[in-house]
């Protein structure tokens, strides 16, 4: 991108993988969290709904510094991680993903809920007297009935996860080329004498991004919407 | 063991479900009740998409639940096709998937293939569209042909009509007479339109506030007093089976076999031989202890009293045999007690109107009731 300087694409190209590494890893949980938010029927779904929120609410400095606590090289799934996978996130693009999901994990989740509230049980049950089993209609069925929601989280999800700032600077700090995403750049440009312009470019860059995210996530849902004819 | 026994419990707050009956298969078993008796709730349990508290549910010697044996078939497995109200097409996969998805899931050989279905349903023009651009009678008879295909052992039909305005109501009626009479699939029917229930039910179940009160089949006197309490006094009748002895072109007069009497009406497009269905509802029949003449009725059937019951404040139900069937009359308690109304009575029976609703075969008969004075 010629228009860019190094620096700035590699914050751009960093934060476009981060947070497709965090969506990634969102999409399989947050569809199985709905799941049980939604359908299961269990002592403790309360305690996970407000878990699972616990991120909206949170000064994002205090996630960091909570999976810091966890997953830091002396925190007991981070030591774990390091000696068993040899998987290191302290100061790692992998930890930004890490973080940067956590912290959109409950966009992800209300999202994927809406819509699975919203398929209707008596698709399932018609299913069921037509000879599908639980995994066959939830393949079949329920899924493809929850796209919208899915892929608007996705969406929701993404363009969210390239601005996030508070938990990756406190989980992974700042480090060009790992964990320096738009908004740790820009950041760090605003501390730097003579930095406005660089941070101005920064802003518009995170702009234009979050602006296509919308539109393209209103555009989604609503090509799906017809395909499902509602 | 060609059966469907059925005997269920089912509480769900205050209200209890209880259904009891055995009705032989195939052939239509319609639930008849009114809205909210707990018709749909009975079925979903023979269907198994509910459990019940306590019950069994046998089809053709096949336990499907026994609660005393720990026996409940998951749903998928029981072979059961339904068709709801609100048909439950898949919307994210067109007509020609949804009825691949039931073919494919098909748990038992096929036996009715998916070209038998198509003519049937006349579904051909429809398959290639999109479940949204159907209409509500299309609709409903799509999901009719996909449970179908999932080859059922049953079929339960769950108000399959009621979504629909009367137009569409009587579009779709004639493929499920053609459902009937062609595939051996039993049928387990619920409505609360009673024309419905006479057009297409061989047995009849009424329901009344979560119980099944009377069952028999569709002709059945001992289902007259439950049926009284759900379509009121004036809609109580006998139902006999005729033939068609003879249709005079020009009147468009045919002559009906009843019994061993014989009635005529209007019936144009009749033909010869077919057999029909009639409805002779207790208020259309007048009582004559002696033969009558010089009358404008014509139609005059010969019988024997059977019996007689009190209808109501004022009047009686008199049964009538006139031979190897069975018609009810209703008088006023007056009538009946001047002119001496008693069992073993020899009575003609004026016949002041007749409805018709084609049985098996359908033959060449329009699907409209006639009536006729």
């Amino acid at each position: 991108m010629p228009w860019l300087s190094p620096a700035e694409s590699s914050a751009l190209v960093l934060s476009l993988e981060v947070s497709a590494r965090a969506v990634l890893l969102n999409a399989p949980l947050g569809i199985a969290v709905a799941w049980l938010l939604t359908r299961g029927r269990f002592v403790g779904r309360t305690l996970l709904d407000a878990l699972v929120h616990l991120p909206l609410v949170l000064p994002p400095v205090v996630v960091g510094y909570l999976l810091l606590l966890i997953f830091g090289t002396r925190g007991w799934i981070g030591a774990w991680l390091q000696r068993r996978l040899g998987v290191e996130l302290i100061f790692t693009t992998n930890g930004a993903a890490l973080a940067t999901a956590v912290m959109s994990f409950p966009l992800m989740v209300r999202s994927i809920r809406l819509s699975l509230e919203n398929v209707d049980r008596g698709l399932e049950d018609a299913a069921r007297s037509l000879g599908a089993g639980p995994v066959d209609r939830f393949v079949t069925i329920t899924l493809p009935l929850m796209l919208p929601g899915i892929l608007a989280g996705t969406i929701t999800a993404f363009s969210a996860g390239l601005g996030e700032f508070g938990a990756v600077i406190t989980f992974v700090s700042n480090i060009p080329g790992e964990t320096r995403t738009l908004p740790l750049a820009l950041y760090t440009a605003l501390q730097e004498p003579g930095g406005d312009t660089a941070a101005a470019r920064l802003a518009a860059m995170s702009l234009c991004l979050g602006l296509g995210g919308l539109l393209l996530s209103e555009w989604f849902a609503r090509r799906v919407r017809r395909l499902l004819g509602r | 063991m060609s059966t469907l026994e059925v005997r269920l419990r089912k509480r769900r707050g205050d209200f209890l479900l209880a259904a009891d009956f055995e009705l032989p298969t195939p052939g239509v078993v319609a639930l008849f009740g009114r809205s909210g008796c707990g018709k749909s709730t009975l079925v979903n349990l023979i269907a198994g998409l509910l459990d019940p508290d306590e019950g069994s549910v046998q089809l053709d010697g096949l336990t499907l639940t026994d609660t005393a044996r720990h026996v409940r078939v998951p749903a998928e497995r029981r072979g059961i096709g339904c068709v709801f109200q609100d048909s439950r097409l898949f919307p994210h996969l067109g007509v020609r998937a949804n009825l691949d998805y039931a073919r494919r899931r098909a748990r038992r050989d096929a036996r009715i293939d998916v070209e038998t279905v198509v003519d049937l349903l006349a579904l051909g023009p429809l398959l290639a569209r999109r479940t949204q651009q159907l209409s509500g009678g299309e609709r409903q008879r799509v999901a009719i042909g996909r449970a179908l295909l999932s080859q059922p052992r049953l079929l339960v039909l769950d108000e399959p009509l009621a979504a629909l305005d009367a137009a569409r109501r009587a579009e779709v009626l004639p493929y499920l007479e053609a459902l009937r009479d062609e595939l051996a699939i039993p049928i387990v029917y619920v409505s609360h339109q009673f024309e419905e229930v006479l057009r297409l039910a061989t047995h009849l179940v009424i329901m009344e506030a979560g119980k099944t009160v009377a069952q028999g089949p569709i002709d059945a006197m001992t289902l007259l007093p439950a049926l009284r309490a759900i379509i009121g006094p004036d809609a109580v009748g006998a139902v006999v089976e005729a033939t068609a002895l003879e249709l005079d072109a020009s009147s468009g007069l045919a002559r009906l076999r009843v019994g061993t009497g014989e009635l005529k009406l209007r019936a144009p497009g009749l033909k010869a031989g077919a057999r029909l269905r009639l409805q002779i509802l207790a208020r259309d029949i007048i009582v004559a202890t002696r033969e009558p003449h010089h009358l404008s009725v014509r139609n005059i059937l010969k019988g024997r009293i059977a019996a007689l019951a009190d209808d109501g404040e004022d009047a009686r139900l008199i049964t009538i045999d006139i031979g190897a069937a069975l018609i009810v009359a209703r008088v006023t308690s007056a009538a009946s007690r001047e002119l001496g109304l008693e069992p073993g009575l020899d009575v003609w029976a004026l016949v002041k109107a007749v409805s018709l609703r084609p049985l098996a075969p359908v033959g060449s008969l329009t699907s409209r009731a006639y009536r006729d004075a």
